[in-house]
């Protein structure tokens, strides 16, 4: 075998600030040409282990290191250097696009390497063609949906011909179909131009959709797990360090079947079922699915009413939303689905009052809102922002909270008692007097949901709610959500992440092109190819076990699923 | 939206460089601010308007953007004859009385002569500083300064800020939307105290958000050899033409010409009285 | 003094928060002189990032602004501006917002120092370009600038103030954790 691209012996880190490593002891060798899958938890290293890859540690953030790591056959000497033989595409796309067009974005590393103008121009062509992103040479890139604009970001790395491609979290931005589009690119290029991939990932199934030669399973700092992807995806290791296996290995196991190595499960297309397992998950969805009853609550008046909705945002004059109508029940708790740019935000901040519709009505308990103004709306409906950083705007959990019923005029001891009540239910009673900078990306969130809750709004709408989340804490978020759902609250989520819709919605909503095309309980969706296709939305590995299993209908698979979950 | 002003057209000013246009403002804010001749200043207002019209940009388009500078131009006169209704005496050295308000305030010729020049000295540099922001592309702006010898860094800090407006911007609009929800009023219906707490609960998380950007857009950056020489070449520049000699040739013309003006008038201030 | 990549980028974003107030969050005061925010924004990013940054911001920031507007660009205020930024850059102690350690004597440095720069800059360095410039009759100018100057302080003062201590608390916490 030739000699490792990359060596790490005996490496650790530990930033300046930190009381402990953040890396420990990784011994790791990547051979020229392989792809790596480095996957762990959040806050597990791996993320570290990339900017040591591409220089950013220690060059640009300081600390301690001990241990040797080579890179391309040499110890790193500066981020420049690096970036000669490592290409990064960062997990911000917006952050990481610094040109006014894509043309200029993607010609951004040879502009500072003083590349003639007529050489930049050819070569940005070819890449551009290479990742299919010609097509928008010339737009900003508030023009472009995200996946044209990792589209770029790719082009922008690949322009420099390194030898190894980093990505990191490349699919944290994306919906799942645009996701899935992204493996595909990825695979492509790597196999047109040879090179070494390194993708740092904790959606597994996702990155597994094109075949990988290892993964890196990294915990606290140190790697806990190095192997092949048919081994590693049905290792203990995987639900120890909180990562999700693939979907359908779960629906493997929870019918009984056993799943080892030598049915080479790392990916659904290679996976070898006997007949006798496919016989024992047909067996479990029939008998799973009989079971089955329908308790979604369309019974009684509804709480929320869109009657003929149509929106046309002024500045641009394009249909965002197209007669849209339907029911929301109290204590329901449902999600909007749909691929970016399908209309599901632009509704969300109808119902929450921050836009006038052009056309139609939305009623609530019967009153029409067309006249309320946003604070009205919110006495009734929540919103909570996807990203906590641009909701939260005092330095104390305390005040954070009050400020809406302040502003309100609520005298300050019902002021108190009510914060204290919404801390209770969002399980942050013991941070009552801290600073909101001490508090975790997860634990400002439930601070925003806090915010909206305090008005007591009776219908909760979140955008994204498990954006960017590794499992454990996606699950703590959704967990959190079914508790408000039984309480009383009525959820409406905002997501294209099927599998959020999977396990924790009742009803979903499934937009495409601003109409609203298919509402229905979500195992039908997610059973659906023609409609997922339809809403450019991602079917479920569930999906293509059922066809392996012989079962006709992916419903009874998908509700089997469903619930054997709870 | 569109990237910042530019509106794109086939014109003889697009078609310049980013640099003679900006040259061109610059000229011609300098030859502005020297003198007082309104000869010179109709005639700048004259040129720079026919060089507006090939622009193909139509007046239409900017009824917005002319309201504000009208709007502007009284409020700045009303403001002056308020305060100083004799400062055209005091420049002219005569006084020709047209007629009596009250008080001090009386109409002198040298008075409304004295605000007309102030007012085409205002506006002799709008058309070409319009015609820089409207047809210059922003992608070609940072490479005209760099011509122009500033810094790259520097000018690429302008690039880079173009790019990221729309952003602030709609970050601005969504966090302005989610607290007003939570019941902040920044509508002119609440008192300047409501709604200054109202802006301060936008502006916080608006302005931590940004700087939470800082590192990641420079790491990016850095990852893609930015600073690594000591000059850059630029994607979107343009090479000068002949064209553009030409446009820079008038352009110190122009400059010439408003000195001319301070030795054939002995002053800044050109006097028909 | 260093200036970065990581300046140039704080220098980006300043300039574009700079443009964005300075249009969009204004409450008139007196005949084209408005009370706007960005000076708050200028004096934090100053602070925080140095002379230079503080200078490009005031300089960039406020020409775009001009230049938006469709004044053409009223140079005797962009230069103020520009100065602001500069001399903000200079009254706390570089490094000592990154750093953590802006105190109460901190705050004490910079009130009083934004103080005298806004009272330079507007009541002295604006007034006499418009002079020079555009012969404005001195009155005018002197109240429109000290107006301004009144207004640009007093918010500088509190908002700016607010930001660095925000910003402060969120440098400290991010350190010596887990």
């Amino acid at each position: 075998m030739s000699e490792p691209i990359i060596e790490f012996k005996d490496f650790s880190f530990q930033y300046r600030a930190q009381k402990h490593p953040t890396l420990t002891d990784i011994n790791l060798r990547v051979f020229p040409g392989e792809k790596i899958l480095i996957a762990g938890p959040s806050g597990s290293g791996k993320s570290t282990l990339g900017s040591c890859l591409n220089g950013l540690i220690p060059f640009n953030c300081p600390g301690k290191i001990t241990g040797e790591l080579t890179v391309g056959g040499q110890t790193p000497k500066s981020v420049f250097q690096l970036s000669d033989i490592v290409g990064t595409v960062l997990q911000d796309t917006d952050g990481q696009f610094v040109g006014l067009s894509s043309g200029e974005d993607i010609a951004f590393v040879l502009e500072n390497n003083t590349c003639p103008q007529a050489e930049m121009k050819a070569r940005v062509l070819e890449v551009a063609r290479l990742v299919g992103a010609d097509g928008y040479l010339s737009h900003s890139p508030q023009r472009l949906s995200g996946g044209q604009k990792q589209r770029v970001s790719m082009a922008g790395v690949l322009i420099s011909d390194t030898s190894i491609l980093l990505l990191d979290e490349p699919l944290a931005a994306l919906d799942p179909l645009t996701g899935k589009r992204a493996v595909e690119l990825v695979d492509e290029v790597a196999n047109r131009t040879g090179c070494t991939v390194i993708i740092i990932e904790h959606r597994l199934e996702d990155v597994l959709w094109k075949k990988m030669d290892r993964i890196i399973l990294l915990d606290s700092g140190r790697i806990v797990a190095d192997g092949v992807p048919d081994d590693i995806v049905v290792s203990a290791k995987l639900r120890e360090i909180g990562l999700r296996e693939p979907l359908y290995i779960s629906a493997l196991r929870r019918a009984g079947v056993t799943v080892t190595p030598e049915n080479k499960p790392g990916r659904l297309d290679t996976l070898i079922v006997t007949d006798d397992d496919t016989a024992k998950v047909r067996e479990w969805a029939v008998c799973k699915s009989d079971n089955w009853s329908d308790n979604a609550k369309n019974g009684g008046t509804p709480l929320l009413e869109a009657k003929n909705v149509h929106f046309a945002y002024p500045e641009t004059g394009v249909d965002a939303l197209k007669d849209v109508s339907f029911s929301l029940y109290p204590g329901e708790m449902a999600a909007i689905v749909g691929c970016n740019g399908a209309g599901k935000s632009t509704l969300a901040k109808l119902i929450a009052g921050f836009e006038t519709l052009n056309a139609g009505d939305i009623l609530f308990n019967g009153a029409n809102m067309r006249d309320w103004t946003i604070p009205e709306c919110a006495e009734r409906i929540g919103y909570v922002m996807q990203n906590p950083n641009q909701m939260i705007c005092k330095p104390m959990i305390f005040d954070e909270i009050a400020l809406g019923l302040r502003v309100r005029g609520v005298p300050e001891a019902e002021v108190a008692e009510r914060v204290e009540r919404a801390l209770g239910v969002c399980g942050l009673t013991r941070f009552i007097k801290w600073p909101i900078s001490a508090l975790s990306y997860g634990q400002k969130k439930r601070v925003t949901i806090a915010d909206a809750l305090v008005l007591d709004p009776q219908i909760l709408i979140l955008d994204e709610p498990t954006a960017g989340q590794d499992w454990r804490h996606y699950t703590d978020i959704m967990d959190f959500l079914v508790e408000l759902n039984r309480r009383g609250i009525t959820v409406l989520m905002i997501t294209h992440d099927m599998h959020l819709c999977l396990e924790y919605a009742k009803r979903a909503l499934v937009f495409a092109d601003g109409r609203l095309i298919a509402d229905r309980p979500e195992y039908e969706v997610l059973s659906d190819p023609e409609l997922a296709a339809r809403a450019n939305l991602r079917e479920t590995s569930l999906y293509g076990l059922a066809r392996m299993c012989g079962i006709g209908d992916a419903k009874s698979l998908v509700r089997a699923y469903i619930g054997g979950e709870s | 939206m569109t990237a910042f002003g530019y509106i794109p057209r086939d014109s003889v000013l697009h078609r310049l460089t980013g640099a003679s246009k900006l040259i061109m403002t610059v000229a011609l804010s300098i030859a502005a601010m020297i003198t007082f001749d309104t000869r010179f200043l109709v005639f700048v207002i004259i040129i720079s308007l026919v060089m507006f019209g090939l622009s193909k940009i139509r007046f239409s388009e900017l009824k917005v953007l002319l309201a504000l500078i009208t709007l502007f131009l009284i409020i700045n006169n009303v403001a002056i004859y308020l305060f100083a209704p004799e400062q055209g005496t005091l420049i002219y050295n005569t006084r020709n009385e047209l007629f009596h308000i009250a008080g001090r305030y009386s109409v002198t010729a040298e008075q409304l002569f004295y605000q007309l020049n102030v007012s085409l000295k205002y506006f002799a540099i709008v058309p070409v500083a319009l015609i820089f922001f409207l047809t210059t592309e922003p992608g070609e702006f940072a490479s005209s300064l760099n011509a122009l010898k500033v810094h790259y860094k520097i000018a690429f800090a302008v690039s880079l800020s173009l790019r990221y407006i729309p952003d602030v911007q709609r970050a601005y609009r969504e966090i302005s939307q989610a607290q007003q929800a939570r019941g902040v009023d920044i509508s002119r219906k609440a008192s300047l105290r409501r709604r200054l707490a109202g802006i301060l609960a936008i502006l916080f998380p608006l302005v931590f958000s940004s700087i939470d950007k800082i590192e990641q857009i420079s790491n990016a950056m850095e990852l893609r050899s930015f600073g690594r020489m000591k000059k850059r070449t630029w994607y979107a520049a343009r090479s000068f033409s002949k064209r553009d000699f030409v446009f820079v040739g008038i352009s110190v013309l122009f400059v010439l010409l408003s000195v001319l003006t301070l030795v054939v008038n002995g002053g800044r201030f050109y006097n028909p009285f | 003094m260093k200036f970065t990549v990581k300046h140039i980028v704080a220098t980006a974003i300043g300039a574009a928060l700079f443009f964005l107030l300075a249009r969009f969050l204004s409450f008139p005061l007196f005949a084209n002189t408005y009370l706007t925010l960005q000076y708050a924004v200028l004096g934090f990013f100053a602070a925080v990032f140095g002379p230079i940054a503080g200078l490009l911001i005031g300089l960039i920031g406020h020409a775009l602004t001009d230049l938006a507007w469709g004044y053409g660009i009223w140079w005797s205020w962009v230069i103020a501006s520009t100065i602001v930024g500069l001399l903000s850059g200079f009254i706390v102690k570089a490094g000592s917002v990154e750093s953590g350690e802006f105190g109460k004597k901190g705050i004490i440095r910079f009130v009083i120092g934004s103080l005298i720069i806004h009272g330079v800059s507007w009541g002295l360095v604006a007034p006499v370009l418009d002079i020079l410039i555009y012969a404005e009759p001195a009155d005018k100018v002197f109240v429109q600038g000290i107006i301004a100057g009144a207004g640009n302080f007093v918010l500088t003062a509190i908002v700016g103030t607010l930001l660095i201590l925000g910003y402060t608390k969120t440098r400290v916490k991010s350190g010596s954790l887990e």
